[in-house]
């Protein structure tokens, strides 16, 4: 083993965090090492609750009133500022150690300028002359890549988008030069195309800084691009350490595997190669078992050696880097054996179309009441929402929508489910014409047989009633049953085919998990036999391991019953694993749609290609051609009159793209283009995805060479 | 911005329309009615009729609103039936003094509760958040009569310090002004103080004031530049919005202390039947309570950068 | 069948409707200030509730005026615990009458305007555009009358009885309801049970009432009870004000204002009316408050 040349910025010993509350004490991190070194970046991963963030916030020695350090160390350039005077400590606070918050919109004041509050830290730390702080403020702005660095000076923050906000926030964390960064989730609340310009950012200081970074976040792919090494955290403990080439390619615990099992990779398939869910739930912290934590919910548990006592870190040996695991048997284990059952299923020949698309818009009409509007005749402006939407989906076939937030997904959603009707042209549903008739006027077959999951598992139920009264509700409005015992018994099937104890039927949905609650709204869904079910982002707000098991139990009892899934998400790597055709739509419009191996594969639109390029992908034997996007999202009011991605497209030929609509290029049956480029020069791009292997280039961050363009500022 | 000021603006006056109406359909609906309470409760039909007649009161109802309104506008109330002089002449002083009373009342009050509502909300949970808290509500839950009650048991019944009746006969005595602003102050001051808490509260709950923190920000700072300029805007309005409340709690307060305002005027007037009056005064009050709900937003909207710039 | 069979498993016992208030009763525990404000408050109830049988006088007979607190009554031998008024009548008495009259009209009051304000605030939050700007434009006119100054134009002119009283307060408290109302709607239909309620085609009356109302129940609790408070506060006014309640029956206000001219010599005749409806009201607020606690944080 070799030991960092570099010293340690960071060393954190034995650490024990504990929350305080009217139960009692509530340890939420146990013994807990890391050793950060200067200009290195360590990866902080963890489901929710297991404690990654109360790490930074001990960091910080922010921990509320109710949380405190309960025993170790933790010495920043050698100091425990677990001893630090409140003074001590604030002047180490945003000068020597900064952070990066999860929603920059949240984490900027609203009532100051952003000028302001950048110059503060000068200010405060360096006593510095408002002219110098001002001075200082701007370059940084610049330095972060941000237009007109003199008119963000003067904004609010809410006067600017979200990807230009967390560049202020990168920004005010810089100013005064740390030594060490902590990023809490930093791109967790913007879109796909805006978080590769954030990260490509951070990979960036690093280098040009020398700062040294712990970066928290749940996406195994965001580490893997930022960071040298990584710490997978589990229910409160450190379970596995090491390099990021390392613990990506032989992990040497239960848990870090079993994430790696949960996640779609390229490597996944849904028929052969589906993803394993890890079985049971994360141990609340006053639940937590003795000996190995993990232990309830491992195959590898073996009592007395995995319990009752404590499990300690060990080195794996063999090891170039360190490389640590919290796993007494790990030495026993056949590390590649196949994870979980490993179960085959035979690809579902599509039938007829079910829903069939055709010409649709939807137009919201937006009354500007201002007198100068209607003195210019400009009284009402039309938001194009949908924009001549046009596509199939057959019988058992999963197709999803794919876009960035205002694409104009959710608003197809609405008009298919009724609760909006269409400006123009038809949608069929099963041979009925369904556009401009509200769900109310529909026959009450056809409201049962088109169907929707929700995104958001928190409000996906009704928190007043019980779930079995919820799934009954449904049965009884689509008159599947109306006798009372009849109703009850098909409850009960629902919950059994969600795989939910039966005696959940009188609980409320607070006493649910959020796995829970998602399969509860997915049993009310199929409560009233749907031939169409919508999932609006079904998965998007669970835990990595979680989202696996909610993927997979919709898939499965999709293709039990032939439904036609169609799919709404803006993760790429989840669409990649489940969906037989993938339509990519952009501020209302569709750009591509094909077969998912068609959109996957050149030729792409350019924005298919950007948007592929921009997943984080936790495999470190693909790698990908890095495409930041510049500019902003147009605002769907003043949508760009030619192709709506004329804006920001790499590729863009000039001022055709600007005036005119692009032409749909038609390159098989099932996929087409929307782009002013021609077939043959996009068939001749490469591919965003290829195999480390075959270029020899090494894995790691920043790995990827062809990089084109950079984020000039959204 | 000209367009919001003038959109407020065409909405008190639109407000102040629709409550004209409302107010001549409440009080002068049945002339003859209106007769009574003119000519008293022992004039005859015929007394009632020849009065009608003089005054128009024959007339079809939208005329006579009209001429009601036209003659609001002019500053024309009519004569009040109990004073025997115009509406005006009467109603003017006694607003004059409800000014000053409500002056008074702001000026203790307003700092009062947003230093406790700070103090509070800074540290929610604290023993001085929860004696600020209880203090607050017990003060709210005494009615003004009867805070104005033991103010008086008090200070002077018991005490002997000051004088229980306001009515001024001997010209302006400061004196005289303690208990009547004290007592309003002790009802209302409450209020505001749980607005501004629970708005500091929420303001240092905020993830921006977590960001000031680990920016290094001194605590004091934190408080005074993060922390104030968001927290006293929900206030602001509360404050505003106050003067509506003082309207109505000026009548219970200058009845028990004989105060010679706006309110004693307006409940002697509807005991007696003084219809002029009563409109006159009801008018008014609207008007001020409109008034300063249209000053609220336009200050609100200049307080609240983010609809400021929008 | 295989669903028949499995359906003959015993199925856990449902949870009463009386349990699950008893244990949310239970949570106040957790609020030492909630706690005293239900103590002071289901005291007054009670008292209300038996008053013919603690209160040791009639409340409207004429006994003996001017008596301190603690005089006895020669002829019956009974103590005026609180002394008696200007024409004899025992005021304890008519406080305990007082509490049970006021404890009738404010929650009859309070609940009526309720009703309107739910009604007019889940319409005007769910349905939006012309009906909130309708609903909303007229709470606005009223709610921009000073209060008292609107109740006493209204019973000054209608008469100074208990429905005029009861219908002044729904009139002047509704709005206010409505825009809380209005407010947790408009947060609430965004929901996405609201939206599945909506694609499985539930009428709007069923998703107000079943989807949307039960879940705003908890910031409407507290609202209550600290408007009740201050509905008790007005119907006190009122009467101190001379436009309360009809007499003779006992009105705490109405005593207040009655014997107001006798204070400096006989001040128990106002001080304890006055204490007794700033009990009433400062249980119900430190009632409120508790409530309110309690709901954030679970």
């Amino acid at each position: 083993m070799t030991e960092d040349a570099r010293p340690p910025v960071l060393e954190i010993e034995n650490l024990c965090i504990s929350y305080f509350t009217r139960a009692g004490e509530i340890p939420a991190v146990k013994d807990f090492n890391l050793t950060v070194h200067a200009g290195e970046s360590v990866g902080l991963v963890g489901e929710s609750g297991c404690g990654k963030s109360t790490v930074a916030m001990a960091i910080m020695r922010y921990l509320g009133s109710n949380g405190g350090i309960v025993g170790g160390s933790i010495k920043f350039k050698g100091r425990d500022i677990t001893h630090l005077s409140d003074e001590e400590l604030r002047r180490m606070r945003g000068s020597e150690v900064a952070m990066i918050y999860q929603e920059p919109m949240a984490a900027l004041n609203p009532a100051l300028t952003i000028g302001a509050q950048l110059m503060e830290v000068p200010l405060i730390h360096e006593a510095v002359s408002e002219q110098e702080a001002y001075d200082r403020s701007r370059q940084m702005l610049a330095d972060v890549k941000l237009p007109d660095p003199d008119r963000v000076m003067a904004a609010y923050p809410h006067q600017i988008s979200g990807g230009q906000q967390q560049r202020v926030v990168i920004a005010m964390a810089l100013l005064s030069k740390p030594a060490l960064l902590l990023l809490d989730e930093p791109t967790t609340a913007l879109d796909v195309t805006v978080e590769a310009g954030i990260i490509e950012l951070i990979a960036e200081i690093a280098g040009k800084f020398g700062t040294a970074q712990v970066f928290i976040s749940h996406n195994l792919g965001l580490v893997r691009e930022t960071c040298d090494r990584i710490c997978v955290m589990y229910s409160g403990e450190a379970v596995e350490t090491g390099t990021i080439g390392d613990v990506f390619t032989r992990m040497r615990h239960p848990y870090t595997r079993g994430l790696f099992g949960a996640i779609p990779l390229p490597s996944a398939n849904k028929n052969d190669r589906p993803l394993v869910a890890i079985p049971g739930q994360l141990p609340l912290p006053h639940q937590r078992p003795e000996g190995c934590n993990f232990g309830p919910r491992c195959e590898y548990f073996r009592d007395g050696v995995c319990g009752p006592n404590a499990i300690e870190m060990r080195d794996v040996p063999g090891e170039k880097s360190p490389h640590q695991t919290r796993c007494a048997r790990f030495e026993e284990i056949d590390w590649d054996a196949p994870l979980g059952a490993g179960q085959v299923n035979d690809p579902i020949e599509p039938g007829e179309p079910v829903l069939v698309v055709d010409g649709m818009r939807k137009y919201y009409e937006l009354y500007d009441r201002s007198i100068k509007a209607m003195l210019s005749g400009e009284g009402v402006k039309y938001v194009k929402a949908n924009e001549t939407l046009s596509f199939d989906a057959r019988e058992a076939e999963i197709v999803a929508i794919v876009g960035e937030s205002g694409c104009g997904k959710s608003t197809f959603a609405k008009v298919l489910m009724g609760l909006e009707t269409a400006t123009e042209g038809t949608i069929t549903f099963k041979g009925d014409e369904i556009e401009s008739t509200e769900v109310q006027q529909r026959p009450r077959e056809q409201v049962a047989s088109l169907q929707m999951v929700f995104q958001n598992p928190n409000d996906t139920l009704n928190p007043s009633m019980t779930v079995g009264g919820q799934i009954g509700r449904v049965i009884r409005k689509f008159g599947v049953e109306t006798d009372p015992d009849k109703v009850h018994e098909r409850v009960m099937r629902l919950l059994d085919m969600v795989k939910l104890p039966r005696d959940f039927y009188f609980r409320r949905p607070r006493q649910l998990s959020g796995g829970q609650k998602q399969r509860v709204g997915v049993a009310r869904a199929f409560a009233g036999n749907p031939a169409m079910v919508i999932a609006d982002e079904p998965v998007s707000a669970l835990d990595v391991s979680v989202q696996a098991a909610v993927t997979e139990l919709l898939m499965e009892i999709q293709r039990e019953h032939g439904t036609t899934l169609l799919f709404i998400s803006h993760d790429l790597s989840v669409v990649r694993y489940l969906a037989d055709r993938i339509v990519v739509m952009y501020l209302g419009q569709i750009m591509e749609q094909g077969t998912t191996e068609e959109v996957f594969a050149p030729p792409y639109h350019p924005y298919t290609e950007a948007l592929l390029s921009a997943v984080p992908i936790a495999d470190t034997s693909v790698d990908k051609r890095k495409i930041v996007l510049e500019g902003n999202l147009p605002s769907v009011l003043n949508p760009p009159k030619g192709c709506p991605f004329e804006t920001r497209c790499p590729r863009k030929l000039g001022a055709i793209c600007e005036t005119e609509r692009p032409p749909v290029l038609v390159d098989s049956d099932t996929h087409r283009i929307a782009c002013h480029i021609p077939l043959e020069s996009l068939q001749a791009v490469e591919p965003v995805f290829f195999s480390v292997a075959e270029t020899g280039s090494p894995a790691g961050p920043g790995a990827g060479s062809a990089t084109t363009g950079s984020a000039a500022g959204e | 911005m000209l367009i919001f000021l003038a959109k407020r603006l065409g909405y008190l006056v639109f407000t102040m329309l629709v409550v004209s109406i409302l107010v001549f359909l409440v009080l002068e609906l049945d002339p003859g009615n209106v007769a009574q309470k003119v000519l008293g409760p022992y004039s005859n039909d015929e007394q009632r009729q020849i009065w009608m007649e003089a005054n128009g009161y024959l007339d079809p109802l939208p005329v006579r609103y009209a001429r009601w309104l036209g003659d609001f506008m002019i500053g024309d109330f009519g004569m009040s039936t109990r004073f025997k002089v115009p509406v005006s002449e009467i109603l003017l002083p006694r607003l004059g003094n409800t000014a000053l009373l409500g002056l008074g009342v702001l000026l203790v009050m307003v700092p009062l509760a947003l230093l406790l509502g700070v103090l509070s909300g800074m540290k929610e949970g604290s023993v001085q958040d929860r004696t600020i808290s209880v203090f607050s509500i017990a003060t709210t839950s005494v009615p003004e009569f009867a805070s104005g009650v033991f103010l008086v048991g008090i200070f002077v019944l018991w005490l002997g310090w000051l004088p229980g009746v306001s009515n001024m006969v001997g010209g302006f005595d400061i004196a005289q002004m303690v208990l009547p602003v004290a007592a309003l102050v002790m009802y209302g001051f409450g209020y505001i103080t749980r607005m501004t808490r629970a708005s500091m509260a929420e303001v240092m709950q905020t993830h921006y004031i977590r960001t000031a923190v680990l920016k290094g920000v001194p605590q004091r700072q934190v408080i005074m530049k993060h922390a104030l300029r968001n927290a006293l805007i929900a206030p602001f309005t509360v404050i505003m919005l106050q003067i509506n409340w003082l309207l109505s709690g000026v009548i219970v307060i200058e009845y028990l202390f004989a105060y010679k305002g706006f309110g004693s005027l307006l409940l002697e007037a509807a005991l007696n039947k003084d219809i002029f009056v009563i409109e006159a005064c009801t008018m008014v009050a609207v008007l001020v309570a409109v008034g300063t709900q249209t000053l609220a937003d336009i200050g609100y909207m200049y307080l609240n950068p983010r609809i400021r710039f929008s | 069948m295989v669903a028949s069979t499995e359906a003959a498993v015993p199925l856990p016992r449902r949870q009463s409707a009386l349990a699950r208030f008893l244990k949310s009763v239970a949570l106040l525990r957790e609020s030492p200030v909630g706690m005293v404000g239900a103590g002071i408050v289901i005291a007054w109830a009670l008292a209300a509730i038996l008053a013919p049988l603690i209160s040791p006088f009639d409340p409207n007979s004429t006994i003996l005026p001017f008596q301190k607190p603690g005089a006895i009554d020669p002829t019956t031998g009974k103590v005026f615990w609180l002394g008696t008024d200007k024409i004899g009548r025992d005021i304890l008495s008519r406080i305990i009458y007082g509490g049970r009259r006021v404890l009738i009209y404010g929650p009859i009051a309070t609940a009526c305007a309720y009703a309107v304000g739910i009604v007019m605030g889940l319409a005007a939050g769910y349905f939006r555009g012309w009906w909130d700007s309708i609903l909303s434009r007229v709470s606005d006119i009223v709610l921009s009358f000073p209060i008292f100054v609107l109740y006493v134009i209204v019973i000054s002119t209608f008469g100074a009885s208990g429905l005029n009283i009861v219908l002044a307060i729904i009139f002047a408290s509704a709005p206010g309801i409505m825009r809380i109302v209005r407010g947790l709607t408009l947060d609430l239909r965004n929901r996405d049970y609201v939206a599945a309620a909506q694609t499985r085609g539930e009428s709007p009356l069923y998703i107000m009432f079943v989807e949307i109302l039960p879940n705003a129940r908890g910031p409407l609790i507290v609202d209550a009870c600290l408007r009740l408070g201050y509905v008790t506060i007005t119907i006190g006014t009122l009467g101190f004000l001379g436009l309360g309640l009809p007499p003779p029956d006992p009105d705490w206000g109405g005593m207040v204002n009655e014997n107001r001219a006798l204070a400096p010599a006989f001040p128990h005749m106002i001080v304890y009316p006055c204490l007794a409806i700033s009990s009433l009201v400062l249980g119900l607020n430190l009632l409120a408050d508790g409530l309110r606690e309690i709901s954030i944080r679970d």
